[in-house]
């Protein structure tokens, strides 16, 4: 199995559209970091305008755990939009060539073959994760230093002390991980429908777009298949980032509001994971190779 | 007759005029208790207060943190979270006792006695001379015999009203307080969900509670006090 995963793994990292990916993230924390470095205060100042009215905020605001969290923010939407470009590639892109035929007849079964592809795509996602997660986490703190991180909310504020942030960066990364591992296996699936790479692609960015608006709208007709949304419980990696309160409205260090949230979401993620991945098993061991 | 006018007319004076010369004087003249109060916190130069603060606004989740509070004569006033953020009432933490009393620039009017906590304090307001000074108006709940202010409520020009209680414990002697909260009115915060990209995830509970308490506090208690030892101006 190892074997197949490495051949996958060389395949994937042979493609220049692999970088790709990891030259769009990188370009894109750059120019947020140059523009946050260069004229970050005022845009500290727009967002703290409401704060400023009543209190007097001294400290570092804009440290490297805040520019962490707005690049997250910004890029955990799209990411997963560049994730598709490989994953969705994976099966369709060979039987585009004509090499599924070759690869199936080999001694392994088409079932080692579909997770050695689904196991390569979902090493090549982490790696964009890891990629980012240095990007965005560990050079914003080395740029702009750290402090505690002051999260600002729609409704309200999160003061989190510096030494209780880390841990939860960890949290959000691997929770992050699971939502773009689901994008992943959604890819796959949709690879495994078609001979085709563009298609795949196409529908699976589609899907995904199609999903999140549904998701981010506030209608009531929509509230009802919001749960069932894999791109609802993607964007739950914030929660890490909100902190209970004690009865004297003292945040309690260490703590997280709603640890129930995560552990739903990440149990759909994981559901949805399973069933795309058995999904694409089940219809390229039924699928009559004619390319 | 001429004589007998100008006599009238000095009579005159002296039983109404005189009087209310006397009384605006008497106005303009500081209170014994507040010299006592000034004589107590001159005794003080400077201090570096080391203690621990607590947030209490409605729309922030903030932990506890240590602070630094550093003041020197006549009143500059800094107050340093430890390798953190901090979030101080805009304005109103500078108005301290120290402060108010140490610029000299006000006159007193006494308002009464009233009973605060089972301790009856007199109040007195203060009224700054100087224009240029940021408060409008500021009453003291001062206990007579320990020469102690209790609390204090202050009026700014432009931060609004603020409340100082203020708790005293080994450190009386200096008039030190060893716990103040600073209570004031906030305003609302929102920013919109397109900037926090929050969509469809409010948290409805939070949002009622900040609608419901639009009173802040910041409570600093002090446990240590290092006092006339000197502070460089450049820490303020």
């Amino acid at each position: 199995m190892w074997s197949l995963i490495q051949i996958e793994l060389y395949k994937i990292f042979r493609r220049p559209r692999t970088y790709i990916a990891f030259g769009a993230i990188a370009a894109l924390i750059v120019v947020i970091q140059l523009g946050l470095k260069i004229d970050g205060d005022a845009y500290a100042g727009f967002l703290m305008k409401d704060i400023n009215d009543t209190l007097t905020v001294d400290g570092k605001v804009l440290n490297g755990y805040l520019i962490c969290y707005i690049l997250l923010q910004l890029l955990l939407v799209h990411v997963p939009l560049l994730v598709a470009l490989i994953a969705a590639d994976m099966i369709s892109g060979e039987a585009n060539l004509g090499t599924l035929r070759l690869l199936f007849s080999t001694p392994f079964s088409r079932t080692h073959w579909v997770l050695a592809k689904f196991i390569a795509a979902s090493i090549y996602t982490i790696l964009l994760l890891i990629w980012l997660a240095f990007l965005a986490l560990f050079v914003s703190m080395w740029i702009f230093g750290t402090d505690d991180l002051f999260l600002m909310k729609s409704n309200y504020v999160v003061l989190i002390e510096q030494g209780d942030v880390l841990w939860r960066y960890v949290g959000a990364f691997v929770f992050a991980s699971f939502s773009l591992l689901t994008v992943t296996s959604l890819g796959f699936l949709m690879s495994s429908l078609s001979s085709n790479s563009i298609g795949p692609i196409v529908g699976t960015m589609s899907a995904i777009v199609f999903f999140t608006i549904l998701s981010t709208l506030n209608i009531p007709l929509f509230n009802v298949v919001k749960p069932y949304l894999f791109t609802t419980h993607m964007n739950n990696w914030k929660e890490f980032f909100d902190i209970k309160v004690n009865l004297n409205n003292e945040a309690i260090r260490g703590s997280i509001l709603n640890i129930p949230k995560i552990k739903t979401s990440l149990m759909v993620l994981t559901l949805h994971i399973i069933l795309f991945v058995t999904a694409s098993v089940i219809i390229i061991k039924k699928k009559d190779i004619l390319s | 007759m001429q004589p007998k006018k100008y006599k009238n007319i000095v009579c005159y004076f002296l039983a109404f005029a005189f009087p209310l010369f006397l009384s605006v004087n008497l106005m303009a003249q500081t209170d014994p208790l507040i010299e006592k109060v000034s004589q107590k916190l001159a005794q003080v130069n400077d201090y570096v207060a080391e203690g621990v603060m607590k947030t209490d606004v409605a729309f922030i989740k903030a932990s506890l943190g240590k602070v630094k509070v550093y003041f020197k004569k006549p009143n500059l006033l800094k107050v340093k979270k430890e390798g953190g953020i901090s979030l101080l009432p805009r304005g109103g933490v500078s108005l301290t006792i120290n402060t108010l009393l140490n610029t000299k620039q006000y006159t007193t009017i006494p308002a009464g006695n009233q009973v605060l906590n089972g301790k009856n304090l007199t109040v007195i307001k203060l009224i700054p001379t100087d224009d240029n000074l940021d408060w409008v108006i500021s009453t003291l709940w001062i206990d007579p015999i320990e020469a102690l202010v209790y609390k204090t409520a202050t009026t700014t020009k432009e931060n609004g009203s603020y409340e100082i209680t203020m708790q005293y414990g080994e450190y009386a002697k200096q008039g030190l307080a060893s716990k103040i909260i600073f209570s004031f009115n906030t305003k609302d915060y929102k920013l919109p969900n397109g900037i926090t990209l929050e969509f469809g995830d409010e948290d409805p509970t939070a949002k009622q509670k900040a609608l419901k308490n639009k009173k802040g506090t910041i409570e600093i208690t002090y446990s240590k006090y290092t006092i006339n030892q000197g502070i460089p101006n450049n820490i303020f």
